[in-house]
């Protein structure tokens, strides 16, 4: 039982850093009718930078705040400059683009950084009131943070403007343009928004998975996961498929396939959803007009 | 009485294929006008190029200032507020959010919020569902938030393309008794396109009649109304 | 615009310095076969190795193209079929003492049967879901060919050698070159193949479901069918090509075939020419030579350059999209377009 209750809140505290993935992956998706295949590469830049951040003497929770701004930034320059110019190209082309971003970062991550494992701290200490056998303190704080993230951007999209504007523009941008919306500038802070959402799903995975440039393709896979489980155009529904999947994930590699294939199980559940029921347990069926 | 609205030589065009041809229309300050004619004469096309959401070629003044060179967002921060075919409601938002949008572009908080009651009070409907999915209204309601939200820019000409369509006369009638009040107390000048020619000319003072692409006539409504021509073929008599 | 008045007499066609364009196309083609054909013999054993890859590749890319630039369906995973075509061979070789030669036809049917198996579930998703599902079949190949309980047929992580073959009958061929050559042969008649294939009415039908899916249903062609067959055929193709990429470098392992493969793969169609078949022979020279050159820079930048050729495809696949969008195959086609014209406005 303890085994089991241990495996269910590791499972949560994973699922946390997949829900913002999936998050993250669900404002573009949205927006944009596109899977952002370099969501993780994007994540694992940010976790970079604040690496360097914190090397260079910076206290965690001002890096970590640092790091959200820059990172923010860097998904609005990433639309603008890479994005922008295919949003009229067929779908073959967007993937490309996707996948061309993804090498580079990673390369730059390589190149800058070098392939050698660094270890990322934690905010939360090794022992603290908040752990006990079932969870450890970074996964209990790591919860938390995450818990708190979500909401913020929740309470963002539901109750100011800017947050009404934007899930606006990804509904029906003829529309938004017709009330005044900038369309173009909307598209380009949703990139910002899932920009700093992956940072922090990146900041809290490494001290988990160690800081290396290929940390994040499993758990991009497991975000791509659960935002296809919750809905791929509901991004509450991502986010709740975020945590069930790193439930599942655990379970399953406790009790059923082994730690080892637990990444295939991700892949059952993609393959899984697409062919049975594509819109999600909570997303829109898409209907397609001849 | 000035025109508010010019157009000069407009024309239009869906990629290579012109729909429009040298249109000059005006609008005057106060005034309804009507632009008439059959299913694809290019009376959306029309107000699409009004709004840059097509290509365009040809003068469009607005006010004293220049609308041909604007992007949609720019022209509607100008106060042109357009209603689409099809209303255009954002369907998964509340009537509520809907009517926030409608007002996105003003800054002036207090009158934004006068106006919330002005539009509930023309449209009681709107206000029984204010927290109801947009989608989730009937066909009149939702055209009574497409105008509602309009409104809420406060806007000095309203662009209507075919408020009555897929409308119950009896809807139609409120809605249009509601624009004449409109127009009447808020000095909101109107281009209104409809397909029902009889509607229309009771509504405006001055109509256009397009016929593929070009304006065939023009003038006061009554002028068009007798017409000989446009009462065969499109007032039905 | 030519108007009627302007007719011209039939055997003053169009011609480039002299010659018709197509005859160009044909000079050219020979001269390729020629060049191709002499290669082993002038070039030194490891320059002839790395063609033997170019041959491979360019199998995989054919195949590849067929699924993603004729048919629309886009593939992110064709490395999985690359790896399993390498490991069939690989085991049946290591295990079964079968003939190296042997094996690769079976690596083709076991494929065809996989990708056509992985093509029905494909027919529900479209464009991007399908990008997503193949994204995370590459993704998870590595780990189910590490799997342990699978170890005793694959080698775990440590893979499968395989013995270099010798020439044959005793022909006067070092390894390097007889394998050139056998990889050629195999190469020449797909290639062939695939031509024919996409020219005639099945490319027809193919190209069709692309373009408009709704519309080619309701004229007649059975989308289910020929989307499932041309993943099962484009999954033989690279299967074919993943066992003769196994006897080439005679090593197989779970490494070898990370979601960097078949994001290779893809940049091969893409600078080579979606929707070309000959397009595959210079997309497999970029994904072949790229990453040499980029190496020879680890030694002006040291260890870090280990992550450049990554950089550098993707830095090419974004401006390939951006410039030319139809590859080097549309660049040469348009080449040849405008020096028609431009001989034919002088004449």
């Amino acid at each position: 039982m303890a085994q089991l209750l241990h495996q269910l809140f590791s499972g949560l505290a994973n699922g946390g850093i997949y829900a913002s993935i999936a998050l993250a992956l669900v404002m573009i998706y949205q927006a944009t009718h596109l899977v952002n295949f370099a969501q993780g590469e994007m994540a694992m830049f940010s976790t970079y930078v604040a690496w360097s951040l914190i090397d260079w003497g910076m206290p965690y929770w001002a890096a970590f705040l640092l790091t959200l701004v820059i990172s923010f930034a860097g998904g609005v320059i990433i639309e603008r400059v890479v994005i922008r110019p295919f949003d009229k190209a067929p779908v073959l082309a967007s993937v490309c683009v996707f996948i061309g971003l993804l090498a580079i970062l990673n390369s730059l991550a390589g190149f800058i950084y070098t392939y050698t494992i660094k270890p990322f701290p934690s905010p939360f200490p090794e022992k603290a009131w908040y752990g006990s056998v079932y969870i450890s303190p970074h996964e209990g704080g790591e919860i938390v943070v995450m818990l708190v993230v979500l909401a913020l951007v929740y309470a963002f999209f539901r109750f100011t403007p800017l947050g009404l504007a934007m899930r606006a523009s990804a509904q029906n941008p003829v529309s938004s343009r017709l009330v005044g919306i900038r369309v173009g500038w909307m598209l380009a802070l949703g990139w910002g928004l899932a920009a700093a959402t992956g940072a922090v799903a990146g900041m809290m995975a490494a001290p988990i998975v160690y800081l290396e440039p290929n940390m994040m393709g499993g758990i991009l896979l497991y975000g791509f996961a659960g935002a296809l489980l919750g809905g791929i155009d509901n991004p509450w529904g991502a986010v709740l498929g975020g945590f069930l999947v790193g439930v599942l994930e655990n379970l399953a590699g406790a009790y059923l396939v082994g730690a080892d294939l637990k990444l295939t199980a991700a892949l059952v559940i993609i393959v899984g959803v697409l062919v049975v029921r594509p819109s999600g347990l909570f997303g829109r069926p898409v209907v397609t007009r001849v | 009485m000035a025109a508010l609205l010019e157009t000069r030589s407009l024309a239009a065009f869906y990629g290579p294929t012109q729909v429009l041809y040298g249109v000059d229309l005006d609008v005057a300050e106060g005034g309804i006008t009507a632009l008439l004619g059959a299913n694809g004469a290019g009376k959306t096309t029309l107000l699409r190029a009004l709004c840059a959401m097509v290509r365009r070629e040809g003068a469009i003044r607005f006010g004293g200032g220049r609308l041909d060179n604007l992007a949609t967002e720019d022209v509607v921060r100008l106060g042109i507020a357009h209603v689409p075919d099809g209303r255009g409601t954002f369907v998964h938002l509340t009537v509520e959010e809907n009517l926030r949008l409608g007002a996105y572009a003003r800054r002036d908080k207090a009158q934004v919020a006068e106006d919330f009651e002005r539009v509930y009070g023309y449209f009681p409907r709107l206000r029984e569902r204010r927290w109801q999915q947009a989608g989730t209204l009937s066909g009149g309601e939702q055209q009574m938030l497409a105008i509602a939200r309009a409104l809420m820019l406060r806007p000095r000409l309203l662009l209507l393309d075919e408020p009555s369509f897929g409308l119950a006369p009896l809807i139609v009638r409120d809605i249009f008794a509601i624009l004449r009040t409109i127009n009447r107390e808020d000095r909101v000048s109107m281009l209104v396109v409809e397909q029902n020619a009889n509607l229309a000319l009771d509504l405006a003072d001055h109509a256009y009649l397009l016929e593929t692409g070009r304006v065939v006539m023009g003038g006061t409504a009554e002028r068009v109304r007798g017409d000989e021509a446009v009462r065969r073929s499109y007032l039905g008599y | 615009m030519t108007t009627v008045s302007e007719t011209q007499p039939p055997t003053a066609a169009r011609l480039v310095a002299g010659l018709p364009l197509a005859t160009w196309r044909r000079i050219g083609a020979a001269a390729a076969a020629a060049l191709a054909l002499a290669l082993p013999f002038v070039a030194s054993s490891y320059h002839t190795f790395q063609f033997t890859q170019v041959i491979v590749y360019a199998i995989a890319l054919m195949g590849l193209n067929l699924l993603t630039g004729y048919n629309g369906q886009i593939s992110l995973g064709h490395g999985a079929f690359y790896a399993i075509g390498a490991y069939v061979t690989a085991i049946l070789v290591s295990k079964f003492d079968v003939p190296y030669w042997a094996t690769v036809p079976v690596a083709g049917a076991v494929c065809l049967g996989a990708g056509f198996l992985f093509g029905l579930p494909a027919l529900r998703l479209e464009g991007l879901y399908l990008a997503l599902a193949t994204f995370a079949l590459a993704l998870v190949t590595p780990q189910i060919l590490k799997f342990k309980d699978f170890d005793s047929w694959t080698g775990g992580v440590q893979g499968i050698l395989i013995d270099k073959p010798d020439a044959p009958f005793k022909l006067p061929l070092d390894g390097d070159q007889w394998l050139y050559f056998f990889c050629l042969a195999i190469a020449v008649p797909l290639f062939w193949a695939a031509r024919n294939l996409v020219r005639g009415r099945v490319g027809r039908a193919i190209v069709a479901i692309r373009d408009h899916p709704i519309a080619a249903g309701t004229m007649g062609v059975d989308t289910a069918i020929y989307k499932s067959l041309t993943f099962g055929v484009s999954a033989f193709y690279t299967g074919v090509a993943g066992s003769l990429g196994g006897i080439v470098t005679g090593f197989v392992a779970p490494d070898s075939f990370q979601i960097l493969l078949s994001l290779y793969l893809l940049v091969g169609i893409v600078v080579g020419g979606l929707a070309s078949i000959s397009g595959a022979f210079f997309g497999a020279l970029f994904i072949e030579f790229v990453p040499t050159y980029s190496d020879q820079l680890t030694d002006l930048l040291g260890d870090r350059a280990k992550a450049l050729p990554w950089a550098v495809f993707g830095l090419l696949l974004i401006l390939f999209m951006y410039l030319m969008p139809t590859g080097v195959m549309g660049m040469l086609r348009r080449l040849g377009f405008w020096l028609e014209r431009k001989s034919s406005a002088g004449s």
